[in-house]
């Protein structure tokens, strides 16, 4: 098994923090893990990625070009990494603002409401675990959901670890996006 | 503290490495891309367990030469900066290894020259291992490609470091710096009695109990011929530790019809590309100097024996292709590849440049 | 009387301290680095802390000063001695850790490293040796330079429009919450030596008791580079240096 996945989005819509709770909880699941982002100035609002890679080998590039997922939360990211999923692998993209959208026939897409979702759960700042839910729902590799619960709680501090069911229930109405 | 797997940064790992070595002190000043260093230890509060001393100096001049002052007292100190900081402190290092002191310092590169950029970088090479600051010295130099090997050098980097009474730098770039990876740190040691310190390091400058005779920490010495005299001494000390100390990994380096050299997290990103090239039928094999100072001279002539060509892979325009090129000789073609002001190839990348700098001519 | 019946304990008046030791000094006759030594070898001694004493001392004519007083050293990079000592007496809380400086060290190139030492409350001695030029080098201004004195490197005088103003870093020193003892002295005369070994050891009591960073400035002669004999230094210092560095407390907490 091996995951090679980029998150890219605007820099405060959580996208360090996924990438974090999804290399933690492929950590809680025996995997190798790496997670490299894109660091500085654009960490305070401009565009941010991240590049996790799971993996029941050794990782060598933590670098990479090419993605089994590409994950991407506006129009920017889109435009830039579509091209870069690899042929039989996976784009999910939030439909938000988006005008352009991907057209490619050898890769699987997923577009998902996932601003719309989290409006209903009631707490923006679940964003993050709505699209969670749905990547959880798309990979091929199947991360047990109590092995993300241990991930939550390794990633959060302590003082956040209320907001753990919150989580839960994000991710799992990220799921049915996907369901749907 | 046991022997615990976490999930962390390179620069946090140093920081959790460095108090579970049992480090008694860290200065340093804030510099992307390495604050979470410093950050890292003021968060974990070590002088309230350990009783590691950490200090946000007023400068990295500053840092440095707290690190000397430590040093010259027989403690285990460290300092943590980036390219444009490592700068500032060439002075004090060059006092640093004139005054055979044990130290550790911390660079994760970032690209330059001048301010630069805080993207990656390897452009500090030529300054880590040939010199950096005035006089004939060298630093034991080694070049982490994981974050566990972040975790692993800061041990062997003191280790190597009281062994040798010289100053160790970790050549880390802002990738290896910033990425997150599984490590399993250390179980946490004791820090060293002061007697036990007074034992190890009798020449330290900390006070001299019971009568000793009194010793001094200078690197001054205005009599030319004694001067030559501690030259020839520290020049003997570098020759011990290229003999015992060189370091280096190879990866299907047998059979192979092409050889890449590359250090630190870019021979993960070669690593990749010889797997991509593999793909295409193109046999590579890697060799990653582990300490950049002592070279694996030696390693890297023998690796290169019956190649077609040699790839050397590095984030700069070319500096250790000079060492590449001294260790084989120029008996079959060195080619350079690299990124330069912060940009990171791609391993697609490093396989066209196979094809075009070795294969294609 | 025979002369060994002078020469008796009882009758002892005056000896070389102990921590002074047996060697000719590089100073020039004159100079009142060799007087400073001596205050702070008595000091130390008399304080009994001779085992856990460890001095920095700097780039300048007192780079050498490891060669005379006989308590561990630390030669610093030029300007470093604070931070050198910072860490040392951080490492080392029981030790007492002093810096031994001249006014290029402390009021020039080392002015970051001083000021904040001070600013941190490090609880260290700042010995400041200020004879207003660069003796080592051959004769350069310093920072402290007086507005008027000939240099090597102000030949027709120190001039403020080209050189600016005469550097009070002491008097910045006494500003700063850090510190708890900030003080000017001199040694030119018996009187003034006198106040200046009790000003040391009040300096040094306070780096034991752990009150912050204390600093004894002391107005300094440097006949070659005045290019005066001792005596008409002594006079020229007490004429001109006095005015711009008056002696006393700066602030005694």
């Amino acid at each position: 098994m091996k995951e090679e996945i980029i998150i890219a989005g605007f820099g405060g819509q959580g996208v360090l923090s996924m990438g974090k709770i999804l290399a933690y909880s492929g950590l809680m699941d025996d995997k190798e893990v790496t997670w490299m982002p894109s660091y500085g100035p654009e960490q305070r609002g401009g565009t941010a990625n991240v590049t996790v890679i799971l993996s029941d080998e050794k990782i060598s590039s933590p670098v990479l070009d090419k993605y089994d997922v590409v994950i991407a939360l506006n129009q920017q990211s889109l435009d830039k990494f579509a091209p870069k999923v690899k042929p039989g692998g996976i784009l999910i993209y939030d439909t938000n603002g988006i005008h352009n959208r991907p057209n490619r026939d050898d890769i699987t897409i997923y577009p998902i409401d996932a601003m719309d979702a989290t409006l209903e759960i009631g707490n923006s700042k679940a964003y993050n675990m709505v699209v969670m839910g749905a990547l959880l729902e798309a990979m091929p590799y199947k991360l047990p959901m109590e092995n993300v619960v241990k991930g939550l709680k390794k990633s959060l501090p302590e003082r956040h670890h209320k907001l753990i069911p919150l989580n839960e229930q994000a991710i799992e109405k990220g799921r049915e996006l996907l369901k749907k | 503290m046991k022997e615990e797997v976490r999930l962390m940064k390179g620069n946090e790992a140093i920081a959790h490495a460095a108090i579970r070595y049992g480090c008694d002190g860290y200065f340093g000043y804030p510099i992307t891309p390495q604050s979470e260093v410093l950050e890292t230890l003021e968060e974990l509060m070590p002088w309230e367990t350990t009783g590691m001393v950490v200090l946000q100096a007023e400068s990295e001049v500053a840092a440095i030469n707290m690190v000397y002052g430590g040093a010259a007292t027989g403690k285990a100190v460290m300092t943590s900066s980036s390219s444009p900081g490592v700068s500032l402190k060439q002075e004090g290092i060059s006092y640093i290894a004139a005054a055979s002191l044990p130290a550790l310092v911390l660079n994760v590169m970032r690209g330059g020259p001048g301010l630069g950029t805080i993207q990656p970088s390897q452009a500090d090479y030529f300054q880590a291992t040939k010199g950096g600051g005035h006089g004939d010295y060298h630093l034991i130099v080694l070049a982490p490609s994981t974050v566990q090997e972040m975790v692993d050098f800061v041990g062997l980097g003191f280790d190597l470091a009281f062994k040798y009474c010289n100053p160790v730098m970790i050549l880390a770039d802002g990738i290896v710096g910033q990425m997150m990876e599984k490590v399993v740190l250390p179980e946490q040691r004791p820090r060293r009695t002061d007697e036990q310190i007074r034992e190890q390091c009798p020449w330290a400058a900390n006070g001299r109990k019971d009568g000793r005779k009194r010793n001094v920490i200078t690197s001054l010495e205005l009599e030319s011929a004694r001067m030559e005299v501690i030259n020839h001494k520290l020049q003997a000390k570098y020759r011990e530790i290229e003999k015992n100390e060189t370091r280096w990994e190879e990866i299907d380096v047998d059979g192979a019809d092409y050889l890449i050299v590359a250090f630190g997290s870019i021979a993960r990103i070669c690593d990749k590309a010889r797997e991509l090239a593999a793909e295409k039928g193109i046999k590579v094999g890697i060799i990653r100097p582990i300490t950049l100072w002592p070279f694996p001279t030696e390693a890297v002539e023998k690796a290169a024996q019956g190649k077609k060509g040699v790839l050397c892979v590095e984030l700069n325009a070319g500096q250790m292709i000079e060492d590449v090129r001294l260790a084989v000789h120029d008996r079959l073609p060195v080619e350079h590849f690299g990124r330069l002001g912060g940009i990171i190839p791609s391993p697609e990348e490093v396989v066209e440049a196979i094809e075009t700098k070795l294969i294609g001519k | 009387m025979e002369i060994q019946d002078i020469i008796r304990p009882e009758n002892k008046v005056y000896c070389k301290p102990e921590l002074l030791d047996e060697v000719h000094m590089h100073y020039c006759p004159g100079c009142s680095h060799g007087v400073i030594h001596k205050l702070l070898a008595e000091v130390i001694a008399e304080m009994g802390i001779t085992d856990r004493t460890v001095g920095i001392s700097p780039v300048g004519c007192a780079v050498f000063a490891y060669n005379y007083i006989d308590v561990d050293w630390v030669e610093a990079a030029h300007g470093r001695a604070p931070a050198v000592a910072t860490a040392i007496s951080r490492l080392w809380p029981q030790d007492v850790v002093f810096t031994y400086q001249g006014d290029g060290d402390m009021s020039a190139i080392g002015t970051a490293e001083s000021i904040h030492a001070a600013n941190r409350g490090e609880n260290i001695v700042m010995v400041f040796v200020n004879n207003a030029i660069y003796g080592m080098t051959g004769g350069q201004m310093a920072p402290t330079t007086l507005v008027g004195q000939k240099t090597a490197t102000t030949p027709y005088g120190r001039r403020v429009d080209l050189n600016g103003h005469p550097l009070e870093i002491t008097n910045l020193m006494a500003i700063l919450d850090g510190t708890c003892y900030v003080t000017r002295q001199s040694v030119h005369t018996a009187a003034n030596v006198r106040k200046t070994k009790a000003a040391l050891k009040k300096a040094f009591e306070n780096a034991i008791a752990k009150r912050g960073t204390s600093v004894v400035e002391i107005v300094s002669t440097c006949n070659s580079g005045w290019k005066l004999s001792p005596e008409k230094s002594n006079e020229w210092m007490v004429a001109n240096m006095f005015e711009k560095y008056p002696l006393g407390d700066l602030k005694n907490n």
